[in-house]
């Protein structure tokens, strides 16, 4: 392993995996729920061929496919940056982790790649119900890709369906269904699917909300708001009750990354829960909130049940796989865990708030209600990427848990290279960033026209 | 008579050696006219609405193109993981570089029709541009180094450095596919565009093919003189490279007798038979090394276990019909050339605001 000023290959490439990923998955949650969302208003439109529903569909759709553009493209230096910076790791699982990967692109990549060209240059050349089809089709691609990135993903947090051989030191495929029917896996794809889903709709109440308050296209942006409120609402108690789900396995499977995710460093019966920490988390911090008991209703289920603490964990870490740290990052755990639940308690009540006015018949004339709208659009996006953070993080040193630690998965390349890289991507994608969101920004404050009715114009000649 | 040899591949091995170097063909089939559309942008477009024409021609279809890629990637990972973890980390900047310019193509697609400016669309056009280029000549390149040796030392180390794969050989193996994948682009461009854009795109296969004969000719010489001489098999008789090299004479002939349909399927032959020969130069291995045969990547050490091969062989024999289907289905929904608009007096053209 090389250095560069002092800092290593492993370093280097751990900072490229987190600016990539952390990137790219800003995007792809919202290309996932917005999606679904511009289905559900196309199937409105369809059905009713009512022009305010094909006036939101179109709106919303210019700005789903800006934002799966950077999806696509970013999704591509995922795909090959683990041969690239984690070589090790990859001729290690390639047998096992590389299988979903080339079934996603097999299965999920066409499907949505295909049926989204179909749904962009198809308008007026294919049947409106083929047309409304390949909506569909692509949003299921999108959801297909999610369930086999998270398997893969899954079986480095919770090995299953392996064994190693003795002679390469592989892991080897044993079991493929056990692989894809991963306990793991089952409880993070739920979670994850349903946390996409109110980023589309989240991020379709906010910019419907900033419309509604300066009156443009009063019909459909309130049609889409009630919408996406009630896709807020479901979503919301959803991902709240999966991660719940999540927690009470974590305990079971990864008890380092719970205790880390609450500080807790002694095995602790009836544990309480911090909500939040001013000071030092290991000992005595200055000023602390504690609900009495929550961590262990949270963790176990039961009242009194016994959450493991970090040093407990950590000597008999010590004892199974030799001498060695084996915590993580404990106030980045903690935090991140802390923010993502505040985040969705939020959520939810912007969906519950938004549910209660909708019944009452006050959502339009709520100016207050409507200016938090827009202001919390930005919520799923952290809380997506805290979330993220959380689970990976959570699991170091380990990059396949208690199999291979993060240290010796990464590549043998010069650190000049890896910096080279990083730096690279690292302006790339700040680039894009800019371009992208300015132009997302100016989109979404774009009124559309109600002049005449889009479904009657003509064809254009050239999309692109 | 080769599975007798110790080291061989299995028939599982072999298997999935030939169903990744389909998806690499087929990716350059595909990829390889939206790269030429991308490269000839320049040349074939005298204002917007020609560039708009030439790039509305690959518009539906250069993202499901890439995916070819992708599914080479994850099959090669999941196939044969050291091919994958030795040549991707061995490849490292050139990759980063390759990386680089198809994120820059991807979102000039999506990008550049969404803003009204002439300098914000010519930024966009000379992406479109170096992240067409760049690929061409750079694919072309590792797969040269693929077959002609990187440096591999023992236990399948990368002893070299970026240099070491910058060698005359895999240069001439980048100019070669970067010509040939431009004349596939115009034959293509003939094919789907009209108008003037189809005119100037004849003119170009025309004046390209000489050029791209010497450089794949001269490529494939090389190749087969190098194989023959390392006692590598699959090239003898080399029907396919000669194959390759008769073809190619006649795309210029057929571009000029506007046999446009013909034209394009000679180029596609020809970007086939050219990879073809590479990967069949490569068998047994994955990975030649430069430094001592001996530390040679064959297909039998990088390839997964049986378990894994049959599982992927069973999802691929299910779901490619599928995907060859509605893949195929789409170049049937689109299949009508693209045109400029008529000219209504007193209108300004201009992008459509929303799909």
């Amino acid at each position: 392993m090389t250095t560069l000023a002092g800092i290593s290959t492993l370093s280097l490439a751990r900072w490229q995996f987190a600016v990539t990923t952390v990137f790219h998955f800003l995007f792809v949650p919202l290309t996932i729920g917005l999606g679904l969302l511009v289905a559900i208003l196309q199937t409105a439109s369809y059905r009713t061929r009512d022009p305010a529903w094909e006036r939101v569909t179109r709106f919303f759709g210019s700005l789903f496919l800006v934002n799966f553009a950077i999806g696509v493209v970013t999704g591509i230096v995922q795909e090959f940056q683990f041969g690239m910076d984690w070589s090790r790791y990859s001729s290690f699982v390639g047998n096992i982790f590389g299988a979903p990967l080339a079934i996603e692109g097999l299965l999920a990549f066409f499907l949505e790649s295909t049926f989204l060209g179909v749904w962009i240059f198809g308008r007026g050349r294919v049947s409106a119900r083929v047309h409304l089809a390949s909506i569909w089709l692509a949003s299921a691609g999108t959801m297909l890709s999610a369930a086999f990135i998270l398997a893969a993903n899954s079986w480095m947090q919770h090995p299953v369906g392996f064994t190693i051989d003795p002679k390469t030191h592989q892991a080897v495929m044993t079991d493929f269904w056990a692989v894809m029917t991963n306990s793991t896996f089952l409880a993070a794809y739920g979670h994850v699917m349903f946390a996409a889903f109110l980023t589309g709709s989240v991020f379709v109440l906010g910019i419907a909300a900033w419309h509604l308050r300066r009156g443009h296209d009063t019909v459909g942006f309130a049609r889409a708001a009630r919408v996406a409120i009630v896709v807020t609402v479901l979503a919301s108690i959803a991902t709240m009750f999966l991660g719940d789900n999540q927690a009470k396995q974590m305990e079971a499977q990864q008890p380092m990354k719970m205790a880390a995710a609450e500080a807790l460093y002694s095995t602790e019966r009836g544990a309480s829960f911090s909500i939040l920490t001013i000071g030092n988390l290991s000992d005595n911090p200055i000023f602390q909130i504690r609900v009495p008991h929550v961590l262990s209703v949270l963790a176990t289920n039961s009242w009194n049940g016994e959450v493991k603490g970090i040093d407990q964990l950590q000597a008999k870490d010590v004892a199974t796989y030799g001498p060695g740290s084996y915590v993580p990052m404990v106030w980045l755990a903690y935090w991140t865990f802390r923010v993502m639940v505040g985040l969705g308690i939020a959520i939810f009540l912007l969906g519950g708030v938004g549910l209660w006015l909708m019944r009452t018949r006050r959502l339009e004339r709520s100016n207050r209600y409507l200016r938090w709208a827009t202001w919390l659009l930005v919520t799923p996006f952290l809380a997506n990427t805290v979330g993220w953070v959380f689970t990976e993080i959570g699991r170091q040193p380990w990059v396949v848990y208690g199999l291979l630690t993060t240290a010796k998965a990464v590549s043998k390349v010069s650190a000049g290279y890896v910096a080279t890289s990083l730096i690279g991507f690292t302006a790339i994608y700040s680039f894009l960033a800019v371009v992208e969101i300015g132009l997302m920004v100016r989109l979404a404050k774009r009124p559309p026209s109600l002049e005449t009715s889009p479904a009657e114009a003509p064809v254009p000649d050239l999309v692109y | 008579m080769l599975a007798s040899l110790p080291g061989s591949p299995s028939g599982l091995e072999q298997l999935w050696f030939t169903l990744i170097a389909v998806l690499w063909l087929g990716y350059f089939f595909l990829e390889g006219f939206d790269f030429g559309v991308g490269v000839l942008l320049p040349f074939v477009a005298r204002d917007d609405l020609d560039r708009r024409v030439a790039i509305n021609t690959i518009g539906p279809m250069w993202d499901g193109n890439e995916v070819w890629l992708l599914t080479a990637g994850g099959a090669t990972f999941a196939a044969f993981p050291l091919w994958y973890a030795t040549a991707f980390s061995g490849f490292y900047l050139a990759l980063f570089v390759v990386l680089a310019a198809l994120i820059f193509r991807g979102m000039a697609f999506e990008l550049r029709h969404r803003g009204e400016g002439t300098r914000w669309r010519a930024w966009w056009d000379r992406a479109i541009f170096w992240g067409s280029a760049v690929p061409a000549l750079l694919w072309g390149v590792a797969f040269a180094d693929f077959v002609h040796g990187v440096p591999l030392g023992a236990g399948h180390a990368w002893t070299g450095g970026f240099f070491d794969l910058v060698k005359p050989y895999a240069l001439l193996g980048g100019v070669a596919t970067l010509a040939l994948f431009t004349l596939h682009g115009a034959t293509f461009l003939g094919l789907k565009s009209d108008g003037a854009v189809r005119e100037r795109a004849r003119t170009a296969a025309a004046r390209l093919a000489p050029v791209t004969w010497v450089a794949v000719t001269g490529f494939l010489f090389w190749t087969y003189l190098t194989a023959h001489h390392t006692h590598h098999t699959g090239l003898v008789p080399p029907l396919v490279p000669i194959a390759a090299v008769v073809v190619l004479a006649g795309v210029g002939w057929l571009a000029h007798e506007r046999l446009e349909g013909w034209a394009f399927v000679a180029t596609a032959l020809v970007v086939m038979a050219l990879f073809s020969t590479l990967l069949l130069d490569l068998y047994p291995n994955v990975l030649v090394s430069s430094v001592d045969p001996r530390f040679d990547l064959t297909i039998a050490e990088a390839a997964s276990h049986p378990y894994t091969l049959e599982v992927m062989g069973w999802v691929a024999l299910i779901f490619t019909p599928f995907v060859l289907a509605y893949q195929g289905w789409t170049y049937w929904v689109f299949r009508r050339r693209v045109v400029r608009p008529p000219v209504v007096p007193g209108e300004t053209t201009r992008a459509p605001s929303a799909h």
